[in-house]
């Protein structure tokens, strides 16, 4: 077990010195996409980033299926990407981590968090990626609230965000403008973590305090987000004061664990 | 001996007797067994010795032997369920990782059928 995990901290070592390199060298994205009954978005979201891949930047889509009941399965699987099919309904945070297991097993350089609603525009992918760079961040988040611009969300949401907001500034001591936002670009020493923990429901905001605790470096770039093409939003009324129930035990709980 | 100690025995004996059944057929887990089989024991003794609750109720300083028993069945009980709680977050943890696994076991299988045909 122990010489398992050596040989794997070894691989991170090589891929760390190979990320030196980058500059002008081809990057392998991984662009993981958790879809629940996502059939009315999906598709273009797929053929949005792979329009998107060019010589230096090749982007997968690996679209995470959590046993969806609609066609989103037999959808993917004729689209071109890596389809995963979970068996049983993981909820989100399970179904990102399949994405990024996946991505970390298989060599990518990074991996991309890409709401299947369409929320997400995948144009900013290569935005995020030459911030990541640039800064030497392990964790590129894209946010709504640094320019203000495009899809704001409701005023109850953006209370709860601004909550979570003086939350994690009392804990990290850094301003985080968009906790809740899922588009997140991590490099393989991030993706490690990922791997090892992932919350099952409402991972966001509580993952920023996991990179806090486990010395990643992350940073924000401004991002205009658009307002879901399809399906629901999983947070509404009553199920909105069980997140922030939730997000709020789990931040201070992921804090003071080891 | 009075009828409701003679109800109480028979149904004491008669949930043991299950208990050991489902051992037997092999569905209640030794350390889940454990637990019920104490419990049945405890409520056997007292059904037989009826002073005993009396003698544990002045023992702890209680004003109605009765409330002895509420409060230490309840008591018992929440404890066993935070039990329960804690395994069924274990199951769900190891759920997840092998449904992770399969799924990703399943991505290379197909990749390696595809590049088999390909070669073939």
């Amino acid at each position: 077990m122990v010489k398992s995990e050596n040989h794997l901290s070894l691989q991170i070592q090589a891929k760390k010195c190979k990320w030196r390199e980058f500059m002008g060298q081809l990057v392998k994205i991984a662009v993981v996409i958790p879809a629940y009954n996502e059939e009315a978005s999906i598709a273009s979201v797929v053929d949005a980033i792979n329009s998107l891949s060019t010589e230096n930047l090749r982007l997968t889509p690996v679209v995470v299926n959590d046993c969806s009941r609609d066609t989103t399965g037999e959808l993917i699987a004729r689209l071109k990407c890596v389809p995963l099919h979970l068996p049983i309904n993981l909820g989100i945070g399970g179904a990102v981590q399949t994405g990024v297991k996946f991505a970390f097993n298989n060599g990518f350089d990074l991996a991309i968090q890409i709401d299947a609603d369409g929320q997400h525009p995948p144009q900013y992918i290569p935005t995020l990626v030459s911030e990541l760079e640039k800064n030497h961040w392990d964790v590129a988040i894209g946010s709504r609230f640094i320019d203000r611009q495009g899809f704001q969300s409701t005023l109850a949401r953006r209370s709860g965000i601004r909550f979570l907001q003086w939350l994690l500034k009392l804990i990290t001591g850094r301003s985080v403008t968009d906790p809740t936002s899922g588009m997140r670009l991590m490099n393989r020493k991030a993706m490690k973590v990922i791997y090892d923990f992932y919350p099952d429901e409402y991972p966001e905001p509580e993952a920023i305090i996991l990179y806090y605790r486990r010395g990643l470096t992350f940073g924000e770039v401004p991002v205009r987000m658009n307002e879901r093409q399809g399906g629901e939003s999983s947070i509404q009324g009553l199920r909105g004061c069980y997140y922030m129930f939730k997000v709020t035990i789990a931040i201070i709980f992921t804090y003071l664990r080891k | 001996m009075e009828r409701i100690q003679i109800v109480a025995i028979v149904g004491s004996l008669s949930f043991l007797g299950s208990v050991l059944l489902q051992i037997k057929k092999g569905k209640l887990r030794e350390e889940y067994a454990f637990v019920w089989i104490l419990s049945t024991f405890v409520l056997i003794v007292l059904s037989f010795w009826r002073n005993g609750l009396e003698l544990l109720g002045h023992l702890f300083g209680v004003f109605e032997p009765l409330n002895l028993i509420f409060t230490g069945a309840i008591f018992a009980i929440l404890i066993y369920l935070l039990h329960l709680s804690t395994t069924v977050s274990r199951l769900q943890l190891q759920n997840r990782t092998l449904a992770q696994e399969i799924v990703l076991l399943r991505e290379k299988v197909e990749n390696d059928r595809t590049a088999l045909n390909d070669r073939v």
